[in-house]
């Protein structure tokens, strides 16, 4: 009805979010990493802002696919009150009680699958960081 | 079946990004990004029906499972549309840019 106003208004808080961090941060440190785990390069990781826009791009990728898809059904209108299960009390209720259960699974969702793709990222970003180690200890 | 187009979707939009990675000129990864939310979002639709309809959700009528089709399609075909007007403006290989100047001799 209208779930995926859930994810969109976490689309909104992460896009702010994303802006404020990008002006907090400061420039990464050098670090040494091996991509190929034959030769040592500089590098510095991807700032956290980076990071954060994986989840908006997530977030508002599927949040306007599936307002597509309300339209397709006819729950969301392009005019006054925009969902038509706004237009009466009964409705109403029923899709505040959809937003509450699917809008907001879907959030949690997209939200662990990016909490996921960070542990992924962190333990690659080691890897290379280890493999710099071991390359230069063995030239060294 | 919108699940499974737009999860198909994103996984072909996937291999064709980690295949041209890291050059990024065509900009798929706005494609994965996109499929990958929807296909997400889905799937909790999908199981929230599941635990309304049971193993029915399985068998669901030839109509539906068109009608469904049809969305799924539609949504790939709304998915590519933005991803182009996205590379137009961004123009990374700038063939827009070339086209609209003339070099003088």
């Amino acid at each position: 009805m209208a779930c995926f106003l859930v994810p969109a208004a976490e689309a909104v808080v992460s896009t702010v979010a994303t802006k404020i961090v990008e002006k907090k941060e400061k420039e990464q440190k050098e670090l040494k990493i091996s991509l190929d785990g034959v030769n040592v390069e500089s590098a510095s990781k991807i700032p956290f802002s980076q990071k954060l826009k994986w989840l908006n791009r997530l977030l508002w990728g599927g949040s306007f696919l599936l307002m597509f898809e309300h339209i397709w059904h006819g729950e969301v209108v392009p005019f006054f009150p925009f969902l038509t299960a706004a237009s009466n009390p009964e409705d109403a209720a029923e899709m505040l009680h959809e937003m509450a259960t699917a809008g907001v699974s879907m959030a949690v969702l997209v939200t662990v699958v990016w909490l996921g793709m960070l542990a992924v990222a962190a333990i690659i970003e080691k890897r290379a960081e280890k493999e710099a180690q071991t390359l230069a200890a063995n030239e060294g | 079946m919108t699940l499974l187009t737009s999860v198909f979707a994103a996984i072909i939009c996937t291999i064709i990004w980690y295949k041209n990675a890291p050059k990024n000129e065509m900009k798929v990864g706005i494609l994965c990004w996109l499929y990958w939310g929807a296909s997400l979002m889905w799937l909790i639709d999908a199981v929230f029906e599941y635990i309304e309809l049971g193993a029915e959700y399985f068998t669901p009528d030839p109509a539906d499972m068109l009608n469904d089709l049809y969305l799924g399609l539609s949504v790939v075909a709304l998915g590519l549309i933005v991803w182009l007007i996205i590379l137009l403006i961004k123009d990374p290989k700038k063939v827009i840019r070339t086209a609209l100047f003339k070099k003088k001799k």
